[in-house]
């Protein structure tokens, strides 16, 4: 994995379990050989999720999600094989979603080469409310997969 | 529709954003026509901010309360350094005001280009949603991302960066583009221009409901400039006062069947913040571009539709563009990036033209500096009680559509006006007992 890889992590740290996304880029910080980018988003408009990948190859997106699975369980999913299940939806509490970027995207043709979504299952989004327990040990888990997967590369 | 012989509670639908606890939803009640609202949820106030900025210093509120909205983070910070620098008497002039002004002008072109092209506009053309459309308007929709980047750019230079900059500061600024970077954005905002001109365009021929309100349209006003950061606030019904008379003339209440807090004019009732307030109490601060492209649009000095809004967006990005574009041509590097002050207490007000709405933010200060109360109204508390008297209207007016779209309906009507929670395309659990 090269120059044109990045970690995108997506949520608001100031609501709860939404803030997963931004705790997986904090374990990644200084851990990724150079050149694997980190970038941050606090929502997910399809302007700015199209833009953040533009020219990058491989692209790993953290978000929180809701599926009614165990808080803290984590899936990842190849986003750019196939749509992510109907039952996955990843947690916005504003603009349209992850995954409805990721669909816009695949409908213009703009998704990268590689998209692997890692989601972590969040209970609580309410403002102010730190994040949970469980959905920090899920983040603490998918920072170590994002970072095998890198090295493997 | 036929009427069931005893009261019934009727689910029609449950989606989406209702995970997210207090937003996206609305109970009605329907009796011989009359509808009314018995629980309405579409916004949750700022009050986690208000108290969390309580003993914070006074430089802290512009970069918190940038954090309330991922999509206007600049009405947050703008409202914030307005009411500080009364506080401090600080005031912006030259180019580092043109910069608060251009630094918003990206901010407004991003969110209504967002809202207009990607949330409103499948609902006039009947898709469930943008990705639906896009797959039959693919050059609408890459031609709409492409002018919202621009957008996005003018905020990353000036913000220091496109999601919850950081380079705003009471005061001024942390640091200031050279000439050389702004005018490296003139060609993308040339073609931004054309491209906004499109838009109003292709809005304007869309299909409009003929619905007229007898709203009370609140905005900030200047005498020599479409608002944004500085003005009286005035009404088309009397209202004309300065921010700082703001808790004099409009309260916020708390209503049962919501979450929210909700303003209102004191004696009178709701009113309307937004792009049709602004446009139709500031008509004749427009560029004549703009003036003309109006009127090409059928529209008049004023607009009283709400679902003309999306045209309306359009419009003021055209002006956004086009002001952009002026302030790049006449800008000159200040000398320095802020203003000195001294720091010291009293009671500080702001109001500016979030894309959404009048933006108020109120602040008291200690004589160190620290922050000893906060007061946050935001553009959608301030409509809600407007929305409400539209979902009203439509809901009576449409007792004869199915669930369904019904359901849409309703969403459509929200989504006039930008709220907050606008975004995703079902959001609303909808519960309508017809009786």
């Amino acid at each position: 994995m090269g120059e044109d890889a990045l970690v995108i992590g997506v949520g608001n740290p100031d609501r709860g379990d939404d803030g997963a996304g931004v705790a997986v880029l904090a374990h990644l910080q200084g851990r990724l050989p150079g050149g694997v980018r980190l970038v941050r988003l606090s929502g997910a408009d399809p302007a700015h999720i199209i833009e953040a990948w533009q020219g990058a190859g491989t692209v790993f997106l953290v978000d929180a999600m809701v599926s009614g699975a165990p808080v803290g369980t984590w899936r990842r999913f190849d986003a750019a094989a196939e749509p992510l299940p109907a039952e996955v939806s990843l947690a916005s509490t504003h603009a349209l979603g992850a995954g409805a970027a990721i669909e816009m995207a695949r409908v213009l043709g703009r998704l990268p080469q590689a998209l692997t979504v890692y989601a972590i299952e969040g209970a609580t989004f309410s403002v102010g409310v730190p994040m949970g327990g469980a959905v920090a040990a899920g983040a603490a888990e998918v920072a170590n997969q994002i970072l095998e997967e890198v090295q493997r590369a | 529709m036929s009427t069931p012989s005893k009261p019934e509670t009727r689910a029609i639908s449950v989606d989406y954003l209702a995970r997210v606890e207090g937003e996206g939803s609305l109970k009605a009640r329907v009796r011989d026509g009359k509808a009314e609202i018995t629980e309405f949820g579409i916004f949750e106030p700022p009050r986690f901010y208000e108290a969390f900025l309580r003993g914070r210093r006074f430089g802290d509120a512009p970069d918190i309360t940038a954090r309330i909205c991922g999509i206007c983070p600049i009405a947050y910070q703008m409202s914030s350094v307005h009411a500080m620098e009364s506080i401090l008497g600080v005031k912006m002039e030259g180019a580092l005001r043109e910069l608060r002004r251009l630094i918003y002008c990206g901010e407004w072109i991003e969110s209504h280009v967002l809202h207009a092209f990607m949330l409103h506009l499948p609902d006039f053309l009947g898709y469930q949603s943008a990705i639906h459309m896009a797959a039959d308007h693919r050059a609408a929709v890459e031609k709409a991302l492409k002018l919202k980047k621009f957008g996005n750019d003018i905020v990353a230079l000036l913000g220091g960066r496109e999601i919850h900059p950081v380079n705003v500061k009471v005061g001024g600024w942390y640091k200031v583009p050279t000439k050389k970077q702004l005018l490296e954005m003139v060609p993308n905002l040339e073609w931004a221009l054309d491209a906004a001109t499109w838009a109003v365009e292709f809005t304007a021929g869309l299909p409009f409901p003929e619905v007229e309100q007898d709203y009370e349209y609140v905005s900030v006003c200047h005498p020599d400039e479409y608002p944004y950061n500085e003005g009286r606030l005035v009404s088309n019904k009397g209202i004309d006062i300065p921010a700082s008379e703001w808790n004099q003339v409009f309260e916020e209440v708390h209503v049962a069947r919501s979450n929210a807090l909700q303003s209102k004019v004191r004696e009178r009732g709701s009113y309307h913040v937004g792009p049709l307030a602004r446009y139709s109490l500031n008509f004749e601060k427009l560029s004549p571009r703009v003036q003309r492209l109006a009127a090409a649009a059928g529209l008049g000095p004023t607009c009283f539709n709400p679902f003309k809004s999306i045209v309306v967006r359009c419009l003021e990005t055209v002006h956004a563009v086009e002001e952009a574009l002026r302030i790049i041509d006449a800008y000159e590097p200040p000398s320095r990036p802020d203003v000195p002050f001294v720091v010291k207490a009293g009671e500080g007000h702001g109001a500016t033209e979030a894309p959404r709405g009048m933006l108020y933010h109120r602040y008291r200060l200690d004589d160190q500096g620290y922050i000893l109360d906060a007061q946050i109204a935001p553009p959608t508390a301030q409509s809600q009680m407007c929305i409400e008297d539209d979902l009203r209207l439509v809901l009576e007016a449409s007792l004869d559509l199915s669930d369904d779209d019904l359901q849409w309906r309703l969403e459509q009507t929200i989504r006039n006006y930008d709220p907050c929670i606008s975004c995703a395309t079902h959001f609303l659990k909808v519960e309508i007992d017809r009786g």
